[in-house]
């Protein structure tokens, strides 16, 4: 440690030239156990029924199509494509509400001085911490009572009254942390709150923006408890429901087709994922440290 | 660049015009906060507030949504109590909660001081770790879990070679609510993500210093590390506990649609699910939801409470 000579030199080198083999398998280790599951539904789509289970095999020694071509015939007499569309307007609501809503009281609470806000915020705060369930059972005594049931109205209003306080502090930090003289001097050039909302404030929140949209997507995407309570009719079911009816009526026998359903109902979350992951990771950790 | 060299200018010169529009202008921006937030304040009003007021009298009456609800008083809460399923799902639950959450949080904590230190390639593992946490709560991840806990499957497979045979976890009322432990370890990414900010808040010099007095690897965790992102620890905790109290997804699509076998996954939720809307018990259901309330706020009062002992502060140290 003392001396100070080449051999020494070498050996911290050496070291560290050791060390990064040691974390790279370490890392490919978590990765391996991570991404078996992921590998596994990709390999399994394309084996036959009966080898799913049984064989121990990642990959299939002849794959083949039928799991997928399979698929064409759709769900006792619903088209799987029938169960996209809905998901895809349930998630789109759900993005759109939750963008438009949450950023402007977002706004209200970052930039307007206004009597109350510090009560409302911590009221806002606090809903996060409430559980969903307590809500649950009024509020399907309320849409049932509205007649709203086995609508997507349940789902998504929710989304336009920026009830999701996980998002609306979100943009709270975020908005926080621009610039103020950004606002100040577009305030002495004489634009009003909404001016400075639309044209300062939205455009420099992008990120923030985007992390919620690309949540708020998934999330919906993945809803499973929302569409079970609410929607009877097959014809208006999300994906999940849809996957959960494919088990009830096939079962077992049909098991190679559940599984290509599984995967490609994975596709949006993961294209999202893959394409947007820079945004959710760092939106994930801002928002959880501040 | 001109908003720098303006500003000293502009202010000064408005500055005296602000007096005169000051209670005027006061009404103003309160009007503009309330109108912005409008959406925030009706969602309160109608999803929230409006909702927990119903559902805490909800609690206290018979109500199957086709008659009217009846007042019972505390009727619901002794039946509750009294009623084993009920019970078996309070067990179900703290198991869940106190197996998975710990664990889950190790594995994060791991993985996150491996992926603090800068290495080629951390961002492509840092992603993938995430990915979990992202598809883990879909109906085919839950498909998936079931495949590959189920009889004869890999799992099954590769506990035979360690000779203990079980014959899958998804059958088996001792170990299926394990599985569902481990599709919750599984998602360990969100707070793996949270820990890699705390981590990178740490001061470099403290180490260094550390090192110069002699500190070995597992002396500067437990004296710098730990106590150094105890606040990001808390706040996980926190969320991952009160997350785990909730689970209902995995446990109906990955178990069974009734959580079995023989009740085996009845986490909380699962029979809130079947009493409210399964045998339209609302009352009944409420009075579970306000229990639920109940525990998840002692248990934020406790670790609230707790983290003056453990969790440090920058402001406190200074």
């Amino acid at each position: 440690m003392t001396t100070v000579s080449t051999p020494v030199v070498r050996t911290t080198s050496e070291r560290r030239r050791t060390g990064s083999i040691a974390w790279h398998v370490g890392a490919l280790a978590v990765l391996a156990v991570v991404l078996y599951p992921v590998i596994w539904v990709l390999g399994a789509s394309f084996k036959p029924s009966k080898d799913i289970i049984a064989s121990i095999d990642l990959l299939p020694s002849k794959p083949v199509w039928a799991n997928f071509s399979g698929l064409a015939d759709g769900i006792s007499g619903i088209s799987i494509g029938s169960f996209f569309t809905n998901s895809l307007m349930y998630a789109g609501l759900a993005v759109a509400g939750v963008v438009i809503s949450s950023s402007l009281t977002a706004y209200a609470f970052a930039k307007i001085r206004f009597a109350g806000r510090n009560l409302l915020f911590t009221l806002m705060i606090g809903t996060l911490l409430l559980p969903y369930h307590v809500l649950l059972i009024p509020q399907y005594v309320m849409f049932r009572k509205l007649e709203l049931v086995d609508t997507l109205v349940p789902l998504v209003a929710g989304k336009f009254l920026a009830t999701e306080a996980f998002f609306v502090f979100l943009m709270v930090q975020f908005m926080r942390g621009l610039p103020r003289e950004l606002d100040e001097a577009a305030k002495l050039d004489g634009c009003g709150h909404l001016r400075t909302y639309w044209s300062i404030v939205l455009p420099l929140c992008r990120p923030a923006l985007i992390t919620s949209a690309i949540f708020t997507f998934i999330n919906a995407w993945n809803d499973f408890m929302g569409p079970l309570i609410y929607l009877n009719t097959p014809s208006k079911y999300t994906v999940s429901l849809g996957l959960m009816m494919f088990r009830d009526q096939e079962g077992i026998s049909n098991y190679g087709s559940m599984i290509a359903m599984s995967l490609v109902a994975l596709v949006p979350v993961i294209a999202f994922f893959m394409a947007f992951q820079r945004y959710l990771i760092d939106g994930m950790a801002t928002s959880g440290l501040k | 660049m001109t908003l720098v060299k303006e500003a000293p200018v502009r202010p000064a010169g408005k500055r005296p015009a602000a007096p005169a529009a000051g209670r005027r202008g006061r009404r103003r921006e309160n009007l503009a906060g309330y109108l912005f937030m409008s959406p925030w304040i009706a969602g309160f009003l109608l999803l929230t507030a409006g909702p927990m007021i119903a559902s805490l009298y909800y609690a206290f009456t018979r109500y199957n949504l086709f008659t009217p609800p009846e007042w019972v008083g505390f009727d619901n809460f002794t039946t509750m109590f009294h009623d084993p399923r009920w019970q078996k799902s309070v067990e179900v639950t703290l198991k869940y909660v106190v197996v998975a959450t710990p664990l889950k949080l190790l594995l994060a904590l791991g993985v996150a001081l491996l992926l603090a230190q800068s290495r080629r390639g951390q961002g492509l593992y840092r992603a993938a770790f995430y990915m979990p946490s992202l598809i883990g709560a879909s109906v085919s991840v839950g498909f998936v879990w079931r495949a590959l806990f189920s009889d004869d499957a890999i799992v099954d497979r590769t506990q035979k070679i360690f000779g203990v045979d079980v014959g899958g976890w998804i059958g088996n009322p001792d170990y299926v609510l394990y599985s569902l432990v481990a599709l919750s370890i599984w998602q360990f990414g969100a707070p793996m993500v949270i820990f890699l900010a705390g981590l990178k808040q740490v001061p470099r010099e403290l180490y260094e210093a550390a090192e110069v007095d002699g500190a070995g690897p597992f002396r500067r965790f437990w004296n710098i590390t730990l106590p150094m992102i105890s606040p990001v620890l808390f706040f996980n905790v926190l969320l991952e506990s009160i997350h785990a109290f909730q689970v209902f997804g995995s446990a109906y699509v990955v178990s069974d649609t009734r959580c079995g076998p023989a009740d085996a996954t009845l986490v909380y939720t699962c029979y809130l699910y079947q009493k409210g809307f399964k045998e339209a018990q609302m009352g009944f259901a409420a009075a579970m939801a306000w229990s639920l309330v109940v525990a998840v706020a002692l248990v934020t009062a406790v670790l609230f409470w707790s983290q003056k002992k453990w969790v440090h502060y920058e402001e406190a140290a200074k």
